[in-house]
């Protein structure tokens, strides 16, 4: 097989016809919004000012790219040195993950060429979400720095790449600091709502909650994505990679079980503490009760078992499920237990436009990915550059 | 050079979120509100849901007119409130007292939760009492309408260039620049429903008003402490839950609910990078004494190896040497012996000669 023919016939994938299908709506989308107002393409309103745009895109998309700072952590702090091949394939993500919730905040703000205004213009530095701003801008750069290193090589700037390499400790330590700042701060946004935020969900231990969650929801995804890419990836992997990759599997299953469940005595000690166990005899406590049993304290025991039998399919859904925890814990918050006093005609649910925006953020995250995975050296290492960790 | 822009930044992302302008997290501060501001209080008692306060608001805000007119109040019948046309509505509610009215808009909190949430520090606290908004520098997030416990700001969503955030600003702008002298709203009113003037006065009044009349009103005066107080005061005969004012709302303020996470912030790019550090130095630490370990380990077979090894080659040396030793003996007797079997034969031969 020639390279031609091989460009020729992938270019009419499924994948590509509905990547290139939901880009032009996307594109569609766009122009209406920017064009015509936030107002002509969502169902948000004076009562609901924070759809699935920050519900989804910005909440569940930090806590969901928590794997590049679990996962460099783990391998360069935490000794887990014999996984370093995951490292990369961790960074990468997380890196898109976060340039994204960016590109979609655009959708959001109301007039996002004053992104920067924050830190050059006025700084409103009591609100929570200043903390966030920054903390999420520093950290980009971080990850950018962090995920340069595999262009570089790529390139071949072997000057540029040493120096970026040699900050690698420096980089991670950052890392780490930034993100429990700016995930534990997004849980605090809600801090200041306890009046709209349903008590269960309310607590001063918020931003507690989201930090923790994010390491759970972070090793989870970087499972869930090994899994995935592992059969249009395969053939860019090293062996390294793959030979690891079970091992991987197992220690991160280890660890997810264990944060999940201080994660579950945390909420438990939330409710203790503003003594609230009676609300969960309602039906909003019945919904708690699926969130924290079903989604916690549930994949925390299927991993625990899932790593003692060495069973990794067990791992594999149990990295699903807790992913889908993770998102079903932020929607409660920010939109399902979140202006929960509304009658139900008041309460928002999103427009078809705004799921749209959300779908068309995410292939652009795949897309991406799947073309700088399959360009440069993230899952297998530059010959140029091997044993060098 | 970008490190120590990095690291800059870095302190800034811990130290400023840290630095809270009001209600400080240490420290026995409470603030109480500007000396001498302004506020409006409500009467419920008193008001007959007439709508002129609406028609006050709309004209000093050239405000559009309404679908409906001023003068129809059945409007009133339904629960409405703010929007981007109307900075202030009247409800009427049926309460356990029969009807009441009630009039909605900014409550121009003493410690603004929107204030303290927007990160362009868009609105502030006036010393006149007002909370006012600045358009110029609002980025258009809209984490004001999530903070407000009164649901108030609004915000234009059709507007895809310079959509904002709107909401009463208690008419500051046209009673600084001296148009008027008092609210458009409390201007209109013809019962007194509203009274303007400084806020420790409104107090006063509103006590007097419930001392005199202890049948006529609930004994509480609805502002005073909730949200860390507002300039915007209430009394009613009827509880204010039944007029659509929240009563679980505290009497905690929006700075001051997160000014403890807020002061925890400073700690982790504090404390974050020893433990981690110190972590790593753990783990770098183990790992050399692991790799020493096994190179001793490795060292002390091989030593130990090679003296058995030696020890063999001696003792195989010795045994040869011994070998060498009893075959040369053994050689040496055997000719010893042969020479003498020859020579016990040649002397037998001689005698036999001899013979």
């Amino acid at each position: 097989m020639t390279t031609e023919s091989v460009s020729k016939q992938s270019l009419l994938t499924p994948f590509n016809i509905i990547a290139g299908l939901i880009l032009l709506m996307g594109a569609a989308l766009t122009v209406w919004r920017f064009g015509w107002g936030i107002g002509a393409v969502t169902n948000l309103d004076n009562n609901n000012p924070w759809g699935i745009w920050i519900g989804f895109d910005l909440l569940c998309g930090v806590a969901l790219a928590a794997g590049g700072y679990v996962t460099s952590s783990a391998v360069y702090l935490f000794g887990m040195k014999k996984h370093h091949a995951a490292v990369r394939p961790a960074i990468l993500t997380a890196f898109l993950g976060y340039l994204f919730v960016v590109v979609a905040l655009q959708y959001d703000l109301g007039r996002p060429w004053r992104l920067p205004y924050p830190f050059v213009v006025q700084s409103g530095t009591t609100s929570m979400l200043f903390e966030v701003g920054l903390c999420v801008a520093l950290y980009l750069t971080v990850l950018f720095l962090e995920f340069s290193v595999a262009p570089l090589e790529w390139l071949g700037k072997k000057k540029l790449r040493k120096l970026i390499h040699g900050m690698t400790i420096v980089l991670t330590i950052f890392g780490v600091v930034l993100s429990t700042l700016h995930q534990s701060s997004l849980g605090a946004l809600y801090i200041i709502a306890p009046a709209k935020l349903h008590p269960l969900w309310y607590s001063s231990y918020l931003p507690t909650f989201f930090f923790v969650s994010s390491a759970a929801a972070g090793m989870s995804m970087v499972m869930l994505e090994g899994w995935i890419s592992h059969k249009p990836m395969h053939k860019v992997m090293s062996d390294d990679y793959l030979g690891q990759s079970d091992d991987l599997y197992y220690g991160f299953a280890k660890g997810a079980s264990w944060v999940l469940m201080g994660y579950f005595f945390i909420k438990v000690i939330g409710i203790a503490s503003d003594n609230e166990w009676h609300l969960l005899n309602t039906g909003w406590g019945q919904w708690f009760l699926v969130e924290l049993l079903g989604f916690v304290l549930l994949p925390s025991f299927l991993y625990a078992i899932g790593a003692r039998e060495k069973n990794l399919k067990l791992i594999k859904w149990t990295a699903l499920l807790t992913v889908l925890g993770i998102v079903l814990n932020r929607l409660n918050v920010s939109l399902i237990a979140f202006n929960w006093h509304l009658p139900s005609e008041m309460r928002y649910v999103p427009s078809w436009q705004e799921v749209g925006v959300t779908i068309f953020v995410v292939t652009m995250i795949v897309i991406s990915f799947k073309i700088i995975s399959s360009k440069t050296p993230i899952f297998y290492e530059h010959p140029d550059y091997k044993d060098e960790h | 050079m970008k490190r120590r822009n990095f690291l800059g930044l870095m302190g800034a992302a811990g130290v400023s979120a840290a630095l809270p302008t009001k209600a400080q997290a240490g420290g026995n501060v409470h603030f109480e509100g500007y000396p001498g501001s302004k506020g409006v209080l409500f009467d419920a008692n008193r008001c007959i849901g007439c709508r002129k306060c609406e028609i006050g608001c709309n004209e000093v805000n050239n405000l559009p007119q309404p679908e409906k007119p001023f003068t129809d109040l059945s409007v009133t019948e339904t629960t409405r409130r703010t929007e981007n046309e109307a900075y202030t509505v009247v409800n009427k509610y049926e309460t356990s007292g029969g009807p009441v009215f009630r009039k909605i808009q900014c409550m121009h909190c003493l410690e603004p939760s929107c204030a303290s949430a927007c990160f362009v520090a868009a609105f502030s606290k006036q010393p006149s009492g007002a909370v006012v908004y600045d358009e110029s520098v609002c980025v258009g997030c809209r984490y004001c309408m999530i903070a407000c416990p009164f649901e108030i700001p609004t915000y234009t969503y059709n507007d895809p260039i310079t959509p904002k955030v709107i909401k009463c600003d208690l008419c500051d702008a046209n009673i600084n620049a001296g148009k008027i002298s008092v609210p458009g709203c409390v201007n209109k009113c013809p019962k007194e429903a509203l009274v303007y003037g400084e806020r420790d006065e409104l107090i006063k009044i509103a006590r007097n008003r419930l001392e005199a009349n202890p049948e006529k009103y609930i004994d509480h005066i609805y502002g005073e402490n909730e949200v860390g107080g507002t300039s915007w005061l209430f009394i009613s005969g009827v509880p204010f839950s039944e007029i659509g004012l929240r009563e679980d709302l505290g009497t905690v303020s929006g700075p001051e609910l997160n000014s403890g996470a807020l002061s925890v912030v400073a700690m982790v790019p504090a404390l974050w990078p020893l433990l981690l550090a110190g972590v790593y130095g753990i783990t770098k630490r183990t790992d050399k004494i692991n790799t020493k370990e096994k190179a001793d380990a490795v060292a002390k077979a091989i030593a130990e190896t090679q003296d058995k090894a030696s020890e063999d080659m001696k003792a195989a040396m010795e045994r040869a040497r011994n070998d060498k030793e009893a075959t040369v003996k053994r050689e040496v007797t055997k000719a010893l012996k042969e020479a003498e079997e020859a020579a016990a034969a040649g002397d037998g031969e001689k005698e036999e000669e001899g013979a």
